[in-house]
C-alpha cells in the first residue's frame, strides 16, 4: 500500500523547479494576463470617447465666447433721437430701433469713407448688413440710459457685428460657402478682410455670451445664457432647500426609527422604482399638479424646482440611507449604551459620520437635476425667455429657461451661429458640473473622519 | 487608628464579607428572538459591589442576558423580553420606564472598544453633558479628569486629551470607554466581553481596573476567558443553551461545581 501511494505521488510529481511553470499555472497567469488586457483595452476605449466628446465640443463652442465686433464712431444726432431737445427720457423712448440704425448705418459708412476702404460692387443694405440687428436695441438702450452725456455728441462705438461676418472670421463660413448663401455673398467677405486689415472688424473676448438673455432667430451674435444661467441657478437653490431636509428626514426615519414591516418594505421598494423613472414622466406630472392643478405660473423656476426636486429625492434618499447604515452599530450601541436618547444617538454621532456621503449623493442628484431637460419641455420652460427674472424671491415665479434647455433649444434653430452657441452652451454647462463634483469630493474630504 | 478605619472601610465597600445587597434581579427572563428562544427562566441576582461574571459556551446567551439588563436588546426589533427584571427593587421593562434613565444608571461597556470619532475629551464628556450633569465648564474639565483618572488613562493622555480618541491603542481605547461610562456616574456597569480584543498586557490592566471599580460600582462581566472570571469577580453564573445552569460565589464554582456541565466547561472539555 505505501510503496503504491509512493509510487503514484512519485509519478504525478516529478521534482519541481519553482522556475518553470507547469501547464496549469500557466494557464492561470495566461487568463490573468488576459483579463488585465481587456481591462486596459476598456478604460483606454473610454477615455478615448470621453476625448473625442470634449474635443468635438470644445472645437465647437470655445469660439462663441468670442465675438466679432466692428468700431467706429457715431454721432448720436439731436434732431433724429430727441426732436424736441429737451433730454426727457420718456419722451426720447418714443424713438425707436429704426432711426438708430440709420443713425449707425451712416456713421459705419461715413468711417468707410473716411478710411477709404472700398465699398465697389456693395448696395446700401449690403455695408449696413454687417452690422448686427441687435446693435440699434443695444444703442437705444445706451442712449436712454445716459441722455444727457449722449445726445449731440460722436460716440466711438463697438457694435456687433452680425453673425454670418462673425462666422467668416472664426472659419465657420467661408468664400465657397458665400455663394450659395442667400445671407451673404462673397464681395461683403471681401470688405470684411478690408475691414479687418483696417482694424475696423475684430474678434475679441465675449462676456455678453454669459450675461445676455436669449435673442431671436436673426440675431445669433446676441444670444447668450444670463437668463438660463439664473434660471439654473434658482432651480439648484430651491431643489436643495427642498430636497435636502426632506430626503435626510426621510431617510433617517426610514433608516433609525421606522418599524421593519409591510409597509416600510413597500416604501423602501417604490423609492427605489421611484429612481428608475424616466424623467420625462416628472415632466407630465408636474404639468398635471403644479401647472393645471395649483396653477403655478409656467416656465417658472418654482415649477422647474418642484418638479426636478421629485425627481432628485429618490436619489438623494438612497444615498443618504446608504451612508446612514454605512455607520457602523458600534457607535450607536455606544451612544446608548451611556444614556443617549435615540434621537441624540443620531444627530450627534449618526448624521455628522453619514454626512460626507449624504453631502455627496446629494450634490450628484443636484448635478443630474441641473443637466436634465425633458421634464423641463413639459413645463414650459423651452419658451422664448429675453427678460432675466426678477431677484428672489418673486423671481421664483418669473418665466425662465434653463441650461440644458437652453441648448437644446439652440440646437434646433437654423442658423449655423447657433450650433456654436449650443456646443459654448455645454461648455458652460460641464463647467457648472464640474464645479459641483469639486465641491463634492472637497466636502467629503472636509468631514471625512475615521472610525 | 488609621488601620482600624481601613478594614472598617473595606468592609464597608466590599459588602460581600458582610450581607450582599441585590442591586439587580432577574426573574424568570426569557428572551426570544422571532421565534427562537435565546433565555430560559433564568433567575439572577447581582449584588451591589460585586463583580458578577457571566461564563459559558458561545450561543449560550450571557450576553444577551446582560444586554436585557440596560434594555440594549430594545434595538432589535425582534427581540422580545419576558419575565422581570428589576434595579433597586424597579422593574426595568415597566411601560413608565424612561429608557435612557436606566441607561444612565446601568451603563455599558463593549467587546470592542468603540470610541466616537472625537477627542478624547469630547469622549468622555459627552455623557455628562447630554445628562446635565456638569454645570460649568470648570465642573466639566473636573468630571473629565476625574473619570479618566479611575480608568487609570489620565497619566497616558493628560498631554493630548484634545487628539482624537481613536488614535489610541486597543487597551488605552478600551479604557477610554469605560471612563466614558464611568462618566455619567452610573451604579451598575455591564462589560461584554471587554478584554477579547486586547493583548495581555492590556488586558491586565484593564482587569486591575474592574476590581478596583468595584469599590464604588456594581459590575456584571462577561467573559470567555475562565482565568478572568476566577480573577476579577466574586460572583460567577454559568450558562449554558439558554439556561442559567449554576450561580454561586467564585471560589466555589471554580473548586467545587454543583453541576457536571459547570465542572467540565472550567476544566476545558466542554465548549
Amino acid at each position: 500500500m505505501s510503496s503504491i501511494a509512493q509510487n503514484l505521488s512519485g509519478l504525478s510529481k516529478p521534482v519541481a523547479s519553482l522556475f518553470v511553470e507547469d501547464a496549469h499555472t500557466k494557464a492561470r497567469n495566461n487568463a490573468e494576463w488576459r483579463f488585465r488586457v481587456y481591462g486596459i483595452v476598456a478604460i483606454v476605449i473610454s477615455l478615448l470617447t470621453l476625448a473625442i466628446m470634449l474635443w468635438s465640443i470644445f472645437s465647437d463652442g470655445i469660439s462663441a465666447f468670442r465675438q466679432a465686433t466692428l468700431k467706429f464712431p457715431v454721432e448720436i444726432t439731436a434732431d433724429v433721437i430727441d426732436p424736441k431737445g429737451n433730454r426727457n427720457r420718456d419722451e426720447m423712448a418714443k424713438t425707436t430701433t429704426v432711426s438708430y440704425a440709420k443713425l449707425l448705418e451712416t456713421g459705419f459708412a461715413a468711417e468707410l469713407v473716411k478710411r477709404g476702404i472700398s465699398v465697389e460692387g456693395l448696395s446700401a443694405k449690403d455695408i449696413s448688413a454687417f452690422v448686427s440687428k441687435d446693435a440699434p436695441a443695444e444703442l437705444r438702450n445706451a442712449t436712454l440710459a445716459d441722455p444727457a452725456n449722449m445726445v449731440g455728441t460722436t460716440v466711438e462705438l463697438s457694435v456687433l457685428a452680425s453673425g454670418r461676418i462673425d462666422g467668416y472670421l472664426k472659419g465657420r463660413v467661408t468664400k465657397e460657402s458665400a455663394v450659395n448663401d442667400s445671407n451673404i455673398s462673397p464681395a461683403q467677405l471681401e470688405l470684411a478682410d478690408r475691414l479687418k486689415q483696417a482694424g475696423v472688424l475684430s474678434v475679441a473676448w465675449n462676456p455678453d455670451f454669459i450675461s445676455n438673455p436669449d435673442a431671436s432667430d436673426q440675431r445669433p451674435e446676441a444670444a447668450g445664457l444670463g437668463v438660463a444661467i439664473l434660471g439654473s441657478a434658482y432651480m439648484m437653490l430651491l431643489v436643495l432647500v427642498m430636497c435636502l431636509p426632506v430626503g435626510i428626514a426621510a431617510s433617517i426615519y426610514l433608516e433609525e426609527f421606522a418599524p421593519k414591516n409591510f409597509w416600510t418594505d413597500m416604501i423602501e421598494v417604490n423609492i427605489a422604482n421611484l429612481a428608475a423613472v424616466p424623467s420625462i414622466v416628472y415632466g407630465i406630472l408636474g404639468l398635471a399638479i403644479f401647472i393645471n392643478f395649483a396653477g403655478f405660473p409656467q416656465s417658472s423656476s418654482l415649477v422647474g424646482a418642484l418638479v426636478l426636486s421629485l425627481m432628485t429625492l429618490p436619489t438623494v434618499i438612497i444615498a443618504t440611507r446608504a451612508s446612514i447604515r454605512a455607520v457602523p452599530p458600534s457607535i450607536r450601541d455606544a451612544a446608548l449604551g451611556i444614556g443617549a436618547s435615540k434621537m441624540q444617538s443620531v444627530f450627534h454621532h449618526v448624521l455628522p459620520l453619514a454626512m460626507p456621503g449624504i453631502l455627496t449623493g446629494t450634490i450628484l442628484g443636484l448635478a443630474t437635476a441641473l443637466g436634465e431637460t425633458a421634464p423641463l419641455l413639459l413645463i414650459g420652460m423651452v419658451a422664448f425667455v429675453d427678460n432675466y427674472p426678477a431677484a428672489p424671491v418673486t423671481g421664483f415665479l418669473d418665466p425662465a429657461t434653463a441650461l440644458p434647455v437652453q441648448i437644446f433649444g439652440w440646437a434646433q434653430r437654423a442658423d449655423p451661429a447657433f450650433i456654436e452657441r449650443s456646443a459654448g452652451a455645454i461648455i458652460v454647462l460641464l463647467f457648472f458640473l464640474l464645479i459641483m463634483n469639486v465641491v463634492a469630493i472637497v466636502l467629503r474630504r472636509q468631514f471625512e473622519r475615521r472610525w | 487608628m488609621n488601620m482600624m478605619s481601613e478594614s472598617a472601610t473595606e468592609q464597608l465597600l466590599n459588602p460581600s464579607t458582610s450581607a450582599p445587597i441585590v442591586k439587580m434581579r432577574g426573574e424568570k427572563v426569557e428572551l426570544f428572538y422571532g421565534q427562537k428562544q435565546a433565555l430560559h427562566a433564568v433567575d439572577l441576582d447581582i449584588y451591589k459591589n460585586q463583580v458578577t461574571a457571566l461564563i459559558g459556551p458561545s450561543g449560550c446567551g450571557k450576553s444577551t442576558f446582560l444586554r436585557c439588563l440596560n434594555r440594549m436588546n430594545d434595538t432589535i426589533a425582534i427581540a422580545k423580553v419576558k419575565g422581570k427584571i428589576t434595579l433597586d427593587g424597579e422593574d426595568i421593562y415597566d411601560p413608565k420606564v424612561d429608557v435612557v434613565q436606566l441607561r444612565a444608571r446601568v451603563g455599558m461597556v463593549f467587546q470592542k472598544p468603540n470610541p466616537f470619532p472625537k477627542s478624547i475629551f469630547e469622549n468622555v464628556a459627552y455623557g455628562p453633558r447630554i445628562h446635565g450633569l456638569a454645570k460649568s465648564k470648570a465642573d466639566l474639565d473636573e468630571v473629565v479628569v476625574s473619570s479618566l483618572q479611575k480608568a487609570g488613562l489620565f497619566e497616558e493622555v493628560k498631554d493630548r486629551l484634545l487628539e482624537p480618541g481613536t488614535g489610541l491603542s486597543g487597551g488605552q481605547q478600551q479604557r477610554l470607554c469605560i471612563a466614558r461610562a464611568i462618566a455619567v456616574s452610573p451604579e451598575v456597569i455591564l462589560m461584554d466581553e471587554p478584554c477579547s480584543a486586547l493583548d495581555p498586557i492590556a488586558t491586565a490592566k484593564v482587569e486591575e481596573l474592574i476590581s478596583e471599580l468595584r469599590k464604588n460600582f456594581t459590575i456584571v462581566i462577561v467573559t470567555h476567558s475562565m482565568q478572568q472570571a476566577a480573577r476579577v469577580s466574586q460572583r460567577t453564573a454559568m450558562f449554558h443553551l439558554g439556561n442559567l445552569v449554576e450561580v454561586d460565589e467564585t471560589n466555589t464554582i471554580f473548586t467545587n461545581p454543583t453541576q457536571t456541565k459547570t465542572h467540565d466547561y472550567i476544566t476545558g472539555r466542554y465548549g
